[in-house]
């Protein structure tokens, strides 16, 4: 131990807190948790990771360590990052230093790809989407239109509003918005195809799977609460094109 | 024919795109494509040859599952990079939209259907994901049991 700052328990609830904050399963979580600390000789490493907090101790009766986590995002590069660390630590048994260090490099990293990449993205996704669904090809570009404007408000709503789920709630009403303007003005066949299509972007996919998958394996508290923020997600998207309809019935 | 390719097509962008979304890592996105793409063409044979909507999710998400994890064992990368991609074409974005849609229009009997066939895909997909979950499973035990 070169610095004498840097504990295992710090690098553990480090790298926890990274993966918690960029959506891993809560059981990834704790699994990564426990290796590292394993792997630094520690025998009965106690770890507990919910979607808002994590609880670390190195022992059953040692004191406990807590860790707030505040906001959640979706960047799976971070998890698989983290996960490629925690292996090469146990293989290599690194310093805790350099185990350190290059944790807090890689919470800094930035998104792997740049906001209109993914604007871009999130349209083609849009319009590949209705025509999956059963719709023609002139809902296409429709579809990408309103599915790129909803996906870059919600993000822009979501930097600036700190209430959750009205981001959902804005884009999906833009994607109505725009669906429904691009209708009137007759381009496209069909109005659901392509709101259809436009607002899958929105879709909490990865809450959705992550809740299956944290209730399989047993974590119960995170799985509920991870299903039911996915629920109030669709519900927020469902109000969203709702709203549009109430105050221009087709 | 045609029809066929354009649904290869359009699911594998879908796919990767979303990949994308998600920020997933930059040499994943082909996998998750392909992932994306053979579930999805899998769901749509299937409901075209008369298969219940339910059980052709079920189905799809099996092997979008048992793919996933093959994927995730040669890549070395975590699962969930690849389920993610993969399992969002066989999200019932469509009937949740239309369930949604005839609350708004007071239509509270077929709204409600609807959102029970909704419930009953998304118990698809879940059953699909833990299928994978028991095959894994099953091959660490057999492996173990090898050494």
């Amino acid at each position: 131990m070169s610095k004498p700052s840097v504990t295992v328990e710090k690098i553990c609830l480090l790298a926890g807190k990274i993966m918690l904050a960029s959506g891993a399963e809560t059981y990834r979580v704790e699994d990564t948790m426990d290796r590292i600390a394993q792997c630094y000789g520690v025998e009965n490493p106690q770890s507990y990771a919910t979607l808002t907090g994590l609880h670390f101790s190195l022992d059953y009766t040692s004191s406990s360590y807590f860790l707030r986590i505040t906001k959640r995002a979706t960047d799976l590069h971070k998890i698989d990052e983290v996960n490629q660390l925690s292996r090469e630590i146990v293989a290599n048994k690194m310093p805790l230093s350099t185990a350190y260090d290059k944790l807090k490099a890689l919470e800094k990293n930035v998104p792997a790809f740049s906001l209109s990449f993914q604007v871009l993205a999130a349209a083609l996704v849009s319009g590949c989407f209705s025509l999956m669904f059963g719709g023609i090809w002139p809902d296409f570009l429709p579809a990408c239109l309103a599915g790129g404007i909803g996906y870059l408000t919600m993000i822009l709503f979501d930097k600036m509003i700190e209430i959750r789920f009205l981001a959902e709630f804005f884009g999906a009403s833009f994607v109505g918005l725009i669906a429904l303007s691009c209708f009137s003005l007759g381009f496209g066949g069909s109005l659901e195809m392509i709101i259809i299509g436009a607002v899958m972007p929105l879709v909490p996919g990865l809450p959705i799977t992550n809740a299956i998958r944290d209730l399989m394996a047993g974590h119960l508290v995170s799985g509920v609460s991870k299903g039911i923020e996915s629920l109030l997600t669709a519900v927020a998207i469902g109000a969203g094109i709702a709203i549009v309809y109430g105050f221009f019935p087709v | 024919m045609l029809e066929i390719i354009v649904q290869l097509a359009a699911s594998f962008i879908a796919s990767a795109g979303f990949g994308v979304l998600f920020n997933a890592p930059k040499k994943s996105l082909i996998p998750c494509g392909l992932v994306g793409m053979t579930g999805w063409i899998f769901f749509y044979t299937l409901t075209n040859h008369q298969v219940d909507i339910v059980a052709a999710t079920a189905f799809a998400a099996i092997l979008v599952s048992i793919l996933s994890q093959v994927c995730s064992r040669i890549l070395k990368r975590p699962i969930i990079i690849f389920t993610v991609s993969g399992i969002i074409p066989l999200v019932p974005g469509g009937v949740a939209y239309n369930a949604m849609r005839n609350f708004v229009e007071n239509d509270y009997n077929t709204a409600i259907q609807l959102s029970a066939q909704v419930m009953l895909l998304a118990g698809g997909i879940a059953i699909g994901l833990m299928f994978s979950q028991v095959i894994n499973q099953i091959m660490t035990k057999l492996q173990k049991a090898k050494q």
